[in-house]
């Protein structure tokens, strides 16, 4: 069942934050101000790609609460990280962002790392 | 240090404090729910809903929404390959407070993993926060 629900977690976590990054970077440089976060929520109503985004963060949190309800934290929060590689790679392939060497091998040692502390 | 790599930095630290104490916060109040509920929710929403009426699961949900707004402001400010391995940060400080709080067993290796998810991070961090012409663009 653990197994499952990182499945799903990681499924909407993928789809989820493509989604935002693709629709933030249309809508333009944003802030954490009050009067910032207020533009930030108007942002949300009007994009429907952001309601999606945060559907699918929805599917994926009760994911996660279900998972910490019986694993700890300290397994459940670095599985979450196993949809790392997937998102990497679709930033590169859909949202045509420039991944060198640097930050490949930074990824891949951060990656290292959550099978590490998830193992 | 430039502003807009300063700002980003800022809003960086501000996320990964916020999913931190967001997730405690929702773990502990997790284990301590009733023992009439279920170990296993599965899909009954009616389970999910009682939980949100602990304190704890409430301010952990609060916290992690403000989290989600604080990470959209992030991804309008860099790319999305960076700020996942730079946001990664938070695996380390959720071992560590799993262990000084919730009291979880820590191994050597998932000390390990946690050293891993820092070098790396930092190794991401010192690359340019956009590649997309998009993406730090001043909103209309």
């Amino acid at each position: 069942m653990r197994w499952l629900l990182v499945a799903i977690m990681v499924a909407a976590t993928v789809l989820s934050d493509l989604l935002q990054s693709h629709e933030m970077k249309r809508a333009g440089e944003q802030s954490v101000g009050a009067r910032g976060l207020a533009r930030l929520l108007r942002a949300i109503v009007e994009r429907r790609f952001l309601m999606l985004a945060i559907g699918c963060m929805a599917v994926s949190f009760f994911s996660f609460m279900a998972l910490v309800r019986t694993e700890p934290l300290s397994f459940a929060v670095p599985a979450s990280a196993a949809s790392f590689v997937l998102e990497t790679a679709l930033a590169k392939l859909v949202l045509r962002e420039q991944i060198g060497i640097r930050r490949a091998a930074g990824a891949l040692i951060v990656l290292a790392g959550v099978i590490l502390v998830g193992g | 240090m430039k502003p807009g790599l300063l700002k980003t930095y800022l809003i960086l630290a501000l996320f990964i404090a916020q999913k931190a104490v967001g997730n405690l916060s929702l773990a502990w109040g997790m284990k301590r729910l009733p023992s009439s509920l279920p170990s296993n929710f599965g899909a009954n929403p009616l389970f999910y809903v009682r939980a949100m009426f602990d304190p704890f699961v409430a301010a952990g949900i609060a916290a992690l929404i403000l989290a989600l707004l604080t990470r959209m402001v992030l991804l309008s400010l860099a790319d999305l390959s960076f700020v996942l391995p730079v946001t990664a940060i938070g695996y380390a400080v959720a071992a560590f407070l799993g262990k000084v709080v919730l009291h979880e067993t820590v191994t050597g290796r998932r000390w390990a993993g946690t050293f891993l998810i820092s070098i790396g991070a930092a190794l991401v961090g010192s690359t340019s926060r956009t590649t997309t012409t998009e993406a730090g663009a001043k909103s209309s």
